[in-house]
């Protein structure tokens, strides 16, 4: 049967058009009772049902219930499609969970066709709302299932959060609860309930706070298009949580700054938000006071910001939020605050990341949950609660528990670290497996070449090994090969083992632990280019002349037979070693001279060589001993092997874009904006240094001036300099050529740049792989691998999760730099990197420990008057009553490890020298 | 979440068919008098009629394309202003009708036995009342039958169906919604008896790999239409000779 849908629709440019599109109703679509995907006798027991029954969802059950519904008590559940559409198109999140909960079988959740099935459509009525439409499809369907059931003697239970829809089907006859009062009586699971999310009711009311109304969708939607309001993502500062800014090109400065708790108006970090610029006499400018709640959770700044403070001169655009235009609530890791009684059921949640507000929750589980990690999602945030509700999801485990700890850092960090599923495992070789005659004769056999690989000690996932062979032809000309583990071998497109690499995009390296990107299988035995045997290898082979000029490039899979697995300290031994004469090590030599003139060549051009963009703290995982950051040696057999490396990567981009000039994965650097060496060139001026910071190569240069010495200047300076250079730059991204058109890399000072030599911990390098192997002939390709939306879209992924393995790592040394500081006190020395407002920020080079010390608390953390402190901008210099700190000066600083508040434990740095009277403490008898 | 689901993961498509469902296919043949063939077709909601005149003598401005040996086939395709949700007036001469008309002809000049009818011309005039994707298969089904009406000698009946790929999956015969995401479009005319591909033209991008896959289906598509095609001729057939009978 036809029927034909008429809808109405506002073009773009305010025409009104009338769409007219078939609706075709079947009587052959399967209502899923007789299948196995529901079962015969459903088992939930619920004291409200007395009959066997199967649930149908309301879409605000879906919505807002996600967490109890993914409980695996709820099984045979009925999902419309009505309810499917209207949960795909209103949260992409929920969407993506209900979509995992349909493809586990074992939930029993099917999903019925209502809309084209004979029996259940009906067409829109004269002026009802689509949203009623929705709400009678989905009575109309629960009729349906409760008439095809009633012959069985079950029953279909519709669950809605909507009264009044509630009622209408009661009125009709059918079997309706709210889904909270289901849940109340379902039999044997009383820990539903405190996954039950409270929309529709406020748990507290707190008539001190009162924030502004949020405005409609539509309303919004208006304001923007007239200009009043903008629109963007909320970004709250990491240093203060009642302060955040949008980015907004057309104000400027290019930012609006939202200030204080009523301006933010319960808008959470990363909301998509609208805001209402203020009149220019009330911007205001961000302030420089750093705001910890952690250390008092009693004081909190008073909301009304201070105005005297601020002057012209630093005012920003500033604004208020009047609507939210997508929430980006997702569950946060946290812990629960102990200042409630035991008995009671409402309690304080204070999530890990310090940007989220805390979350009201209830909960019955008080006495086993506190000192615990937990997971809590937000519900809402009713216009009289202080604070957002929300419920509690799960229990992490112990506090301070390592493993705990380690679970909460990926869990912020979304790095997906559960093991791999079966299907990912049934793509796997066997562990025996062997290079077949057939793959042998495809590829050029490499395997006599004086094939080496250098990596540091204990690496298991070795994926790049090179050579060197002098070509003795009369023209001086020298080969260069550098050969990367076949992972594309293994991993081929849209296998499962495939998805979940593309999905995991990154190994993340955790002080203590890798979370592959690919089964260890893969990781460390076949795709490791051990020196135990034959490994297939992907090879970039240069022909190249003594001055390091490349005559000629190619590219084949090859099969390979490393010689030797080497360390960078083995290797330089080798090299330095004038007995040893074999092919190895003359190979090694060779490399060497070539890699030293390439890396002049290089820094020529304008490379940045920022010596040590991460000052990261070594802890051994069983001893908890930093191995600080001065032993660290750089060998030339390190910058040997990233010489190489890089030509490699820079070989491949040139081919794969030449040979896809619309969908080659690059990898680019934007230089960054000129304002954000401002604080850089301020900080370097105080030392009488004068940096040009115009290029690449102008700021390459003035930092190697700065490394001269001079009097007066500490030698460490150079390298502060080079930090602070290092915190000025734009991140580094993957991007599909047929998208951009600018590739520049600004940090290597290279016109064009990818990923091809580490395919084992990176998904890009997989790409690529597949591109270049496309490219000559050695694969074939496929519809994903040459589309550029779709291949952007991985690239997105794939910086993102970079990042966040970034921040991953980072997280990881800030737990063990707290593990290793447990229980002692220590007194050492530091430089100030940032100076602010009540606060100095300094770096402890020993350790690799960056930390802030408050200038507003005396020694036992207090809060204090800020009336003698003097904060002067220009100079990164504050007085202290008279004395003065400023960047770069030389402090000591007292680190402890602060368990006092057990659920936030912290490192804190108290200053010893300069002994500032209040503030300091007394110097530690170590 | 952005963007239509094409197809669900329920296997049916925005508007309740199935990958491999035609639209609903009414046509009958001889809706005219004055014309010497002429038919009107309706897939789903795109809705074409077709007139034939010839074949006869050729015009006297188109003495240039006279052949000795062969008729020559002169198609016009046009586009009612109210076919579409917008309202457009298009002029005849415009880019995209120039083009169609172009496509339709060939596809004719490789069926119609041209050869029959030496120094003679054959009109196909094409107008497309409401537009909801697949446009030119169902100018080239509707003239099909048209010239069938007319009494043109032709090697086959030519049926044509487009198809798109959506999930991995083709789909076929395809609406303005599906047409109108960015997935590529193929359309095919084939000679439904002979099996024969007598045109085909892909807009957008589709990996060679897939590409058997979609044509398998699109000729699966036009068979399906044939039958359809088929049967309405026959009835047709029957109705006129009665007709004839009884009079």
């Amino acid at each position: 049967m036809l029927k034909s849908k008429t809808l109405m629709v506002k073009t773009r440019s305010g025409k009104i058009l009338k769409i007219v599109r078939e609706h075709y109703l079947r009587d052959d679509i399967d209502n899923g009772l007789l299948t196995d995907k529901l079962d015969l006798h459903p088992l939930l027991q619920n004291d409200l049902v007395p009959h066997e029954h199967f649930l149908v969802l309301d879409t605000n059950v879906i919505l807002h219930q996600m967490d109890v519904i993914e409980h695996p008590c709820i099984k045979n559940v009925i999902i419309l499609q009505t309810v499917l559409r209207e949960v795909r198109h209103r949260s992409s999140p929920v969407y993506k969970r209900l979509s995992s909960i349909l493809e586990n079988p074992d939930k029993k959740f099917f999903v019925f066709t209502n809309e084209h099935c004979i029996e259940t459509w009906t067409a829109r009525k004269r002026k009802e709302s689509s949203n009623d439409l929705n709400d009678r499809l989905i009575r109309i369907a629960t009729k349906y299932y409760s008439d095809c059931l009633s012959d069985r003697n079950q029953q279909a239970v519709l669950l809605t959060n909507d009264e009044a829809n509630c009622a209408f089907a009661v009125e009709e006859g059918l079997i309706a609860y709210t889904a909270e009062k289901y849940v109340k009586s379902v039999v044997g699971h009383p820990e539903l309930l405190d996954k039950l999310a409270k929309v529709n009711e406020a748990i507290e009311v707190d008539r001190s706070i009162s924030y502004p109304e949020h405005l409609k969708l539509s309303q919004l939607n208006s304001g923007i298009k007239t200009g009043r309001f903008k629109q963007g993502k909320l970004n709250i500062s990491r240093e203060n949580y009642l302060e955040g800014k949008i980015l907004c090109p057309d104000v400027k400065g290019g930012e609006i700054l939202i200030q204080g708790r009523l301006n933010l108006n319960r808008a959470v970090h990363e909301d998509i938000v609208a805001v209402e610029l203020a009149s220019e006499e009330e911007w205001s400018a961000p302030s420089d006071v750093m705001l910890d709640v952690s250390i008092q959770p009693g004081a909190e700044i008073s909301d009304s910001v201070d105005k005297k403070v601020v002057s012209n001169a630093h005012r920003v655009p500033s604004g208020k939020i009047v609507g939210i235009i997508k929430r980006s609530w997702r569950p946060y890791c946290g812990i629960l605050e102990n200042y409630g009684t035991p008995g009671m059921t409402r309690h304080l949640f204070t999530p890990a990341e310090r940007r989220i507000p805390r979350i009201r929750i209830e909960t019955r589980q008080f006495k086993t949950l506190i000192g615990q990690r937990i997971v809590v999602a937000i519900d809402c945030w009713p216009k009289h609660s202080k604070y957002p509700q929300g419920h509690f999801v799960r229990s992490l485990g112990e506090i301070g528990d390592k493993e705990t700890e380690n679970e909460v850092l990926l869990l912020e960090h979304d790095v997906s670290h559960a093991p791999f599923s079966q299907a990912v495992l049934n793509c796997l070789p066997s562990p025996n497996w062997a290079i077949p005659e057939e793959e042998l004769r495809k590829r050029e056999d490499l395997r006599g070449f004086p094939i080496c690989s250098v990596d540091p000690p204990g690496c298991t996932d070795i994926d790049d090994c090179l050579h060197f062979i002098d070509l003795n032809d009369g023209s001086g000309a020298v080969e260069v090969g550098v050969h990367i583990a076949d992972v594309s071998h293994f991993i081929r497109p849209s296998t499962p083992i495939d998805e979940e690499a593309k999905c995991r995009g990154t190994t993340v390296y955790l002080c203590d632990k890798r979370i592959d990107m690919v089964p260890a299988l893969l990781s460390s035995n076949l795709c490791s280019l051990r020196d135990d045997g034959d490994r297939l290898a992907f090879s970039c082979i240069w022909k190249m002349s003594l001055d390091a000029k490349i005559l000629q490039t190619r590219f084949c899979k090859s099969v390979i037979r490393s010689k030797a697995s080497l360390t960078y300290a083995q290797a330089q031994m080798m090299i330095d070693d004038p007995a040893k004469t074999d092919n190895v090590t003359v190979g090694l030599r060779g490399l060497n001279k070539l890699a030293k003139i390439l890396k002049s060549r290089r820094i020529l051009n304008g490379a940045l060589s920022l010596a040590s963009p991460e000052v990261r703290f070594h802890v051994d995982s069983e001893t908890h001993d930093p191995i600080d950051l001065q032993t660290k040696e750089l060998r030339d057999t390190n910058s040997m092997v990233e010489e190489f490396m890089l030509l490699a990567n820079c070989s491949v981009a040139e081919h794969i874009q030449q040979e896809f000039p619309e969908c080659a994965v690059l990898r680019k650097h934007p230089g960054p904006p000129p304002s954000n060496f401002d604080v850089l060139i301020n900080a370097a001026k105080t030392k009488q240094l004068d940096l040009n910071t115009s290029t690449s190569r102008e700021l390459a240069v003035s930092l190697d001036n700065a490394e001269k010495p001079q009097p007066g200047v500490n030698l460490y300076i150079s390298t502060l300099l080079r930090i602070l250079a290092t915190r000025c730059m734009l991140q580094a991204v993957y991007f599909c050529s047929g998208l951009e058109s600018d590739f520049k890399h600004y940090g290597l000072a290279a016109p064009i740049y990818t990923h091809f030599t580490s395919p084992i911990r990176r998904y890009s390098d997989i790409m690529v792989h597949r591109l270049l192997a496309a490219s000559i002939g050695a694969d074939v390709t496929f519809s994903e691998l040459l589309d550029k939306q779709e291949i952007q879209k991985i690239c997105n992924n794939l910086n993102f999760r970079h990042r966040m393995a970034q921040y991953a790592q980072r997280a990881s040394v800030a737990l063990h730099t707290q593990l290793f500081f447990r229980g002692k006190l220590v007194d050492e020395k530091g430089y100030i990197i940032f100076v602010r407002k009540n606060a100095v920020q300094v770096l402890i080079p020993k350790y690799g420990l960056e930390g802030t010390v408050f200038l507003d608390r005396d020694c036992e953390g207090n809060a204090m008057t800020m009336n003698n402190l003097n904060y002067v901008e220009q100079d990164c210099k504050i007085f202290v009553g008279s004395i003065a700190l400023q960047v770069f000066d030389e402090v000591v600083v007292q680190i402890s490890h602060d368990a006092s508040n057990i659920q936030h434990q912290r490192i804190n740095l108290k200053l010893v020298k300069p002994n500032l009277p209040g503030i300091s403490s007394v110097p530690s008898e170590s | 979440m952005a963007g239509l689901e094409l197809l669900s993961d329920q296997g049916y498509r925005i508007d309740g068919r199935k990958p491999d469902e035609l639209r609903r296919i009414r046509c009958k043949l001889g809706v005219f008098t004055q014309a010497d063939g002429s038919a009107y077709i309706e897939q789903g909601n795109t809705k074409v009629l077709a007139a034939i005149y010839g074949p006869r003598e050729a015009d006297q401005n188109m003495r240039n394309q006279i052949c000795h040996d062969k008729c020559f086939l002169n198609c016009e395709y046009t586009q009612a202003t109210f076919s579409t949700a917008e309202r457009k007036h298009r002029s005849r001469g415009d880019r995209k009708g120039q083009d169609m008309s172009t496509h339709i002809k060939q596809t004719f000049e490789a069926t119609i036995q041209t050869s029959l009818y030496p120094r003679s011309q054959i009109d196909i005039y094409l107008q497309v009342l409401q537009a909801d994707g697949s446009n030119y298969c169902a100018c080239i089904n509707a003239a099909s039958l048209a010239l069938i009406d007319a009494g043109i000698a032709m090697k086959d009946y030519v049926c044509a169906c487009s198809a798109s790929l959506t999930k991995g999956k083709p789909v076929i015969d395809i609406n303005h919604v599906e047409e109108s995401s960015d997935c590529a479009e193929l359309s095919v005319a084939i000679l439904p008896k002979l099996g024969q591909i007598v045109y085909s033209e892909l807009n957008g991008r589709l990996h060679a790999n897939e590409l058997p896959d979609v044509i398998d289906a699109v000729v699966r598509g036009c068979k399906d239409l044939f039958v359809v095609m088929d049967r309405t001729v026959r009835e047709h057939l029957e109705e006129t000779a009665t007709t004839f009978t009884h009079s």
